[in-house]
């Protein structure tokens, strides 16, 4: 007997036709369907900002390949999140040479200020905060990176500087 | 800085890298073309293993006895006309190590030439530049040079007519420390769970996809070029005799200039951390340190006079691993710094093997008690017995070994501290304020 994972209904009108085509060009590229799975999960994340478990059966089914083998991917990553995350996540090195130079005061410094512990999302939906390891930034230690963009040299005062920056033009652009 | 004395990083620039015109300008590719026109495979592995490189991914295995160790067909066999890869290692995760994204982001051309030359040698048809996820920058400027190198035919059918072909594709990880060992590296490309394979088979006969693999370092393969440019013997003159090279070195910690620099290799730690790294922050006393990376076992002051060469590291009682020096001052608490390097080791475990699933979050979970003062003698005996279990050769990989090498050190020379911790039920460097 076959299967066609391919007729699962979901797939059919789940993805995007901007999400298909990047999977595509990706599918082109690799030597397998399977061995685009991480890419896959990229391109949907970036879109839709997590991979929800439709997200998943979604793209195996568009890799044809099992849906418990792409779960035991994404969990394996550290930055596929399968669960929602706020507009910003927060990904602070914890690892030695920031922790060395003062990550705990930093860290203390952004959940007091936002409120929130690691793995949570702010109410308003603009922040969550995740530790990251070793960012590779360890001579500008403590470092943290928001959306790619990498922050070095945090201070309790500078950490909270740039969130309130980031809250600024969060709100400009609403008002606009 | 000449391409003589800093062969990797003459040409370094983070923040505005030489596109394709301006590395040719530099001479660049110019060693590719030598070796595809002048040298066959065999000749220029010849010259590679006569050069001593050896890998700077943390091993140290020498670059062209591991090429060496491909199979051989003859031209009927069929397995002869399958295909070959080379993969980059750029998935720098150590913590402590960020002497790849330098490279990286700051001359991305010169690492695909290497692997050019290091694909020409291994009779590869395709590369993969397989990088961490975070490394954002590196991936736009790695990609970018990518095109280029594609326009200006440095990459695909036929390269500069010389007959050699080879497709370089960049993948981009999604962060996970285990993805940087070889073998869960090509589990990891091949779109699966990424935890290590047993070995053997080495990837060099089974890797990615069943067929004959080389992965190497970012750093190792950028020696490339510089080796053919300039010889062997130029090469050998930077470093004791048991070893080849420069080294790009790294210092953190709360030293007072932490970074990066190209130096011969078997420059001394004390030169590094007081000459180029400018000592201790002020106040500060140096306590002890890690020579390459969380995964290297402590040394002490003691070692200062101590060589960065690979022999003299590993006699000293640690590894040159990476290569990064991490500076513990003697007002952060050691038993929180081996704390915080365990919980990385226990985040970062694939969960394969027993001893590395269950020995690192026990490791953690003793160090956390520990630390907070609530801690037995007995308890120091138990980390030791940990550390045997996690030993070499009880684990499918090399990531619980690391992870008992700052471990034992620490235990071994910081002792007192341990002790203090348990008699007097609290961390006394939080006690006297100083920690952080
Ligand atoms: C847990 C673990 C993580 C590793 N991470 C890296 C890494 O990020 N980059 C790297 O080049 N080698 C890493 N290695 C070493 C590789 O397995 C391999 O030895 C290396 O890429 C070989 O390249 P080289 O011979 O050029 O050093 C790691 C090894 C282990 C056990
Ligand atoms: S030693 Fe640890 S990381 Fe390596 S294979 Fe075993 S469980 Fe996985
Ligand atoms: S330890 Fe934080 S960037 Fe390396």
């Amino acid at each position: 007997m076959t299967i066609d994972l391919n007729s699962n209904l979901l797939t059919l009108d789940y993805l995007t036709e901007q999400e298909k085509i990047a999977i595509d060009h990706e599918l082109q590229i690799m030597e397998t369907r399977e061995a685009c799975s991480i890419e896959a999960l990229k391109i949907v994340q970036l879109q839709r900002g997590w991979i929800s478990d439709d997200s998943l059966h979604a793209i195996a089914a568009y890799l044809r390949i099992p849906s418990a083998d792409l779960e035991g991917v994404a969990t394996f990553y550290n930055l596929i999140y399968r669960q929602p995350v706020g507009k910003y996540v927060i990904h602070i090195c914890n690892s030695i040479s920031c922790h060395l130079c003062g990550y705990d005061a930093v860290v203390s410094a952004i959940k007091n200020y936002l409120a929130i512990e690691y793995g949570q999302t702010t109410s308003d939906g603009m922040f969550t905060l995740l530790s990251n390891a070793c960012l590779g930034a360890c001579d500008q230690a403590p470092v943290m990176m928001i959306d790619n963009q990498l922050y070095q040299s945090l201070t309790p005062q500078n950490v909270v500087d740039i969130l309130q920056t980031l809250q600024a033009a969060d709100n400009k652009g609403v008002g606009r | 800085m000449t391409p003589l004395t800093h062969p990797l990083t003459h040409l370094v620039d983070v923040n505005n890298p030489l596109n394709f015109k301006g590395y040719c300008q530099q001479k660049g590719y110019a060693a590719a073309k030598k070796v595809l026109f002048e040298y066959t495979p065999a000749e220029a592995l010849d010259t590679v293993k006569s050069s001593g490189l050896k890998g700077r991914g943390g091993a140290g295995f020498p670059t062209g006895m591991k090429w060496s160790f491909l199979p051989e067909f003859e031209e009927d066999d069929p397995r002869a006309k399958e295909p070959k890869y080379l993969i980059c290692n750029a998935d720098e995760m150590e913590p402590g190590t960020f002497k790849d994204r330098l490279l990286l982001e700051g001359v991305p051309h010169q690492l695909i030439e290497s692997m050019i030359i290091a694909g020409y040698i291994i009779g590869a048809t395709r590369a993969y530049i397989f990088l961490r996820g975070e490394y954002h920058l590196a991936a736009k400027r790695i990609q970018q040079a990518i095109d280029e190198a594609y326009q200006a035919s440095w990459l695909g059918n036929d390269i500069q007519q010389s007959g050699y072909s080879l497709e370089l594709h960049l993948h981009t990880s999604a962060g996970r420390y285990i993805c940087g060992e070889e073998t869960a590296l090509i589990n990891a490309l091949e779109g699966k769970r990424a935890t290590p394979r047993a070995k053997p088979p080495f990837p060099q006969v089974a890797g990615l996809f069943g067929k004959p693999t080389i992965v190497n370092n970012v750093e190792t393969l950028s020696n490339l070029p510089h080796i053919f440019a300039h010889g062997v013997e130029w090469f050998q003159q930077h470093a004791p005799e048991s070893d080849a090279g420069t080294k790009i070195y790294g210092a953190c910690g709360r030293i007072k200039i932490p970074g990066l620099w190209e130096l011969p290799m078997g420059v001394s730690i004390g030169r590094l951390l007081n000459d180029h790294a400018g000592g201790m922050c002020e106040g500060l006393a140096l306590k002890g340190l890690l020579p390459g990376g969380a995964s290297t076992d402590f040394l002490l002051p003691e070692h200062l006079d101590v060589a960065m060469d690979y022999d003299s590291i590993a006699k000293a009682g640690s590894r040159l691993g990476t290569g990064g020096l991490i500076v513990l001052d003697d007002k952060n608490c050691p038993v929180a710094m081996v704390k915080n390097i365990m919980q990385f080791f226990a985040q970062e475990s694939c969960g394969w093997c027993t001893p590395c699933r269950d020995g690192t979050p026990w490791a953690l979970e003793i160090l956390t008690r520990i630390e907070q003062g609530k801690g037995t003698l007995t308890d120091i005996d138990e980390l030791y017995r940990l550390c045997d279990f996690m030993w070499i050769g009880k684990t499918h990989c090399a990531l619980a070994p690391g992870a008992v090498e700052p471990l034992r050190s620490a235990l071994n020379y910081f002792t007192d501290d341990f002790i203090q911790h348990i008699e007097e039920h609290c961390c006394p460097y939080q006690q006297r304020g100083h920690h952080g």
